[in-house]
């Protein structure tokens, strides 16, 4: 939704989603470089799910931040 | 939740890395931002209380569920998920889906035709002032009291899970929402409840697809309930035909009659904290469709709120239990199972997320109930009653005092809470009060146009009156449950089902006995407000493909078709 003068709400969501996605995809690489003890790991650790989850967030964030980036709505 | 049980937790599940750190304040700087920028945009009352009556179907539905999405549902239904199995579903699908569909096909386009601001200014219009002054006071009580719900489980979570401190936790929270929602209004209120929606599926939607995984798939899960608890726990509708039959100790005709066309009718259809975000829809197709929308989503939310529960049921190594145990054995509660999850499958970044994932629930339920509490506050019950001649300007800033006032009633109100045996009940007693009636009133004020306005006033006030009689009769004296939940064998939410069944009687009996006695209203005032005196406005000139009609139809078909498969 836009307001006429205002941002899209999906600009915001984007911006969201590319910011969260970039952190927690490179949350997951470094673990995936650097694992953490075996004790100190998640269950289901060897599924790496920060690498692929961050990742489509990213994908999704970067998508919806340039579909409705404000120079692209004006 | 007792205050021991705060004292008792001195230790917290896990420990957040930098990097959830900056997740968490990323999203706190974030929902700031919005408010800020939309603080210019918020001038006028039609603004600041209404967004400006221009949202979108789709912003419209998805902040409808949205300012649903608080406490109650993040932690809540996953420990009773955890407690009574897949029955808790049933407060998403029938609980819900009807009345969402309800309300988009059926009352939706009085709410709108009237441009009312809120559900007691419909009665105002409908049955007149003490009608309207009675639901505004009531609703304006239920929704600081749910605030402060919402705020107390939020500091519980974070205390629980992170070790903060319940007193940062509250004060963090109640003071973010206050900026934003001051600042904004309804518009920054939606916005942010928009983006909480997509940052509750991204951190909690791991936690079903990593679960499944690990247990090897649904059958398996069920297998493994099986095995841990009962078969009763993985069966929606074929352990309801006795009360001992199942674990929450219901019968069908409480889930049908009680929950899916009483309890659930009275929240989706009447209370304002969610008929606000659609009476904020730009058109009457937007209007109709945003709560279709909605419906659409939640028959999804089980998914990342039930799921976990019964994943933790069946893959948990330890045993949870009630409060009141997890107190004395320093164990780990039915509301703790989502944050336990949360810690077993997310690694550093995701756990942020997903701690950013509750918070955001939580605020979101606290920005709705502040938003509709500061809109009925200005409209109906300070400018009717206390000062009828201010200009549009005094009335958008008395809204954003009444905001921060709200926000610190409610903070108050989370202190109250600590002493509350259980968020659930204490959430679910509330409903039954006020809800249940609301719904007799609005539903026979629209649909029956012999409805007086004393009749309206005295049903709604003899419906909440009934209420509170009965929760107050099972109180003090437990075995009158057989009488109100018609067997011993009933449990606490057996009650609240019952008790808003028998309360939305009186009220609809109460309301035709009064109005018969008295002189109807002539049709001519009645115009807008009563089916069949109102001309009903079309949806526009668009494709079949793009009707209400359709994909109401399109919900109650998928509706249908999980409610057997899950049987």
């Amino acid at each position: 939704m836009t307001t006429g003068r205002s941002v899209s709400i999906w600009f915001f969501i984007g911006i969201s989603l590319l910011i969260n996605g970039v952190l927690i995809l490179g949350a997951g690489i470094y673990e995936y470089s650097h694992p953490p003890a075996p004790e100190a790991q998640v269950v289901l650790f060897r599924l790496h799910a920060s690498v692929w989850w961050g990742g489509l967030m990213t994908l999704i964030g970067a998508l919806y931040s340039w579909r409705y980036a404000p120079s692209r709505a004006s | 939740m007792t205050l021991a049980l705060v004292a008792s937790s001195t230790s917290s599940l896990v420990h957040l890395a930098p990097i959830d750190m900056v997740i968490v304040v990323f999203y706190f700087g974030l929902v700031l931002a919005i408010g800020f920028y939309l603080k210019g945009q918020a001038n006028t009352g039609e603004d600041f209380f209404m967004a400006g009556r221009e949202m979108t179907a789709w912003v419209a539905g998805l902040s409808f569920l949205s300012a649903n999405l608080g406490a109650l549902e993040l932690m809540g239904w996953a420990g009773s998920a955890y407690q009574y199995g897949i029955l808790a579903t049933h407060w998403y699908w029938i609980g819900a889906i009807p009345a969402m569909l309800f309300l988009a096909l059926v009352m939706m386009p009085f709410y709108y035709i009237s441009k009312t601001h809120s559900v007691p200014g419909y009665l105002k219009l409908r049955f007149g002032e003490p009608a309207r002054v009675l639901s505004a006071v009531s609703f304006a009580f239920m929704t600081v009291l749910m605030s402060g719900v919402n705020m107390f489980a939020m500091a519980k979570v974070m205390q629980i899970v992170l070790g903060w401190d319940l007193n940062f936790s509250i004060w963090v929270s109640s003071l973010t929402v206050a900026v934003y929602v001051t600042l904004g209004g309804l518009r920054s209120a939606i916005f942010n409840e928009v983006l909480q929606f997509f940052l509750i599926w991204a951190g909690a939607l791991l936690i079903p697809i990593l679960g499944l995984y690990e247990a090897g798939g649904w059958s398996n899960l069920k297998v493994l309930i099986t095995q841990r608890a009962s078969e009763q726990y993985v069966h929606m509708w074929s352990t309801l035909g006795t009360f001992s039959g199942n674990p929450m100790g219901i019968h069908w005709t409480g889930i049908v009659f009680g929950l899916g066309a009483v309890i659930s009718m009275g929240y989706w259809t009447t209370d304002f904290l969610v008929v606000q975000r659609i009476l904020a829809a730009k058109d009457i197709r937007s209007a109709e469709m945003a709560p279709i929308i909605g419906a659409g989503f939640k028959m999804m939310v089980p998914i990342i709120v039930i799921l976990p529960g019964l994943l933790g049921l069946g893959l948990l190594p330890m045993k949870l239990v009630p409060e009141s145990v997890a107190v004395a054995t320093h164990g780990y509660s039915y509301n703790d199972v989502l944050p336990l999850m949360l810690a077993r499958y997310c690694g550093p970044g995701l756990l942020g997320l997903g701690i950013t994932a509750l918070i955001a629930g939580f605020m979101s339920g606290m920005a709705g109930n502040v938003s509709a509490f500061t809109t009925v506050w200005t409209y109906d019950i300070y400018r009717p009653l206390i000062n009828s001649k201010g200009s549009d300007h005094h009335y958008v800033n008395m809204g954003r005092w009444t905001t921060v006032i709200g926000v610190l009633i409610s903070v108050g109100t989370a202190y109250l809470v600590m002493h509350s045996a259980s968020i659930m009940d204490y959430v679910q007693a509330l409903f039954s009060f006020f809800i249940a009636p609301l719904f007799g009133t609005v539903v026979l004020g629209m649909l029956w146009k012999r409805a007086t306005g004393a009749g309206g006033f005295w049903g709604l006030l003899c419906g909440t009156l009934s209420s509170i009689s009965m929760w107050a009769w099972v109180k003090v004296d437990p075995t009158a449950l057989r009488y109100v939940a018609l067997s011993p064998d009933a449990k606490a939410l057996a009650q609240d089902m019952y008790q808003a069944l028998w309360s939305f009687l009186i009220c609809v009996t109460v309301t035709v006995v009064v109005s018969l006695a008295g002189k109807p209203r002539p049709d001519s005032e009645l115009a807008g407000l009563v089916y069949g005196q109102t001309q009903i406005p079309s949806v526009g000139d668009v494709p079949w493909y793009q009707k209400p009609l359709f994909w109401a139809a399109v919900v109650a078909i998928v509706f249908f078709v999980l409610n057997i498969i899950f049987w």
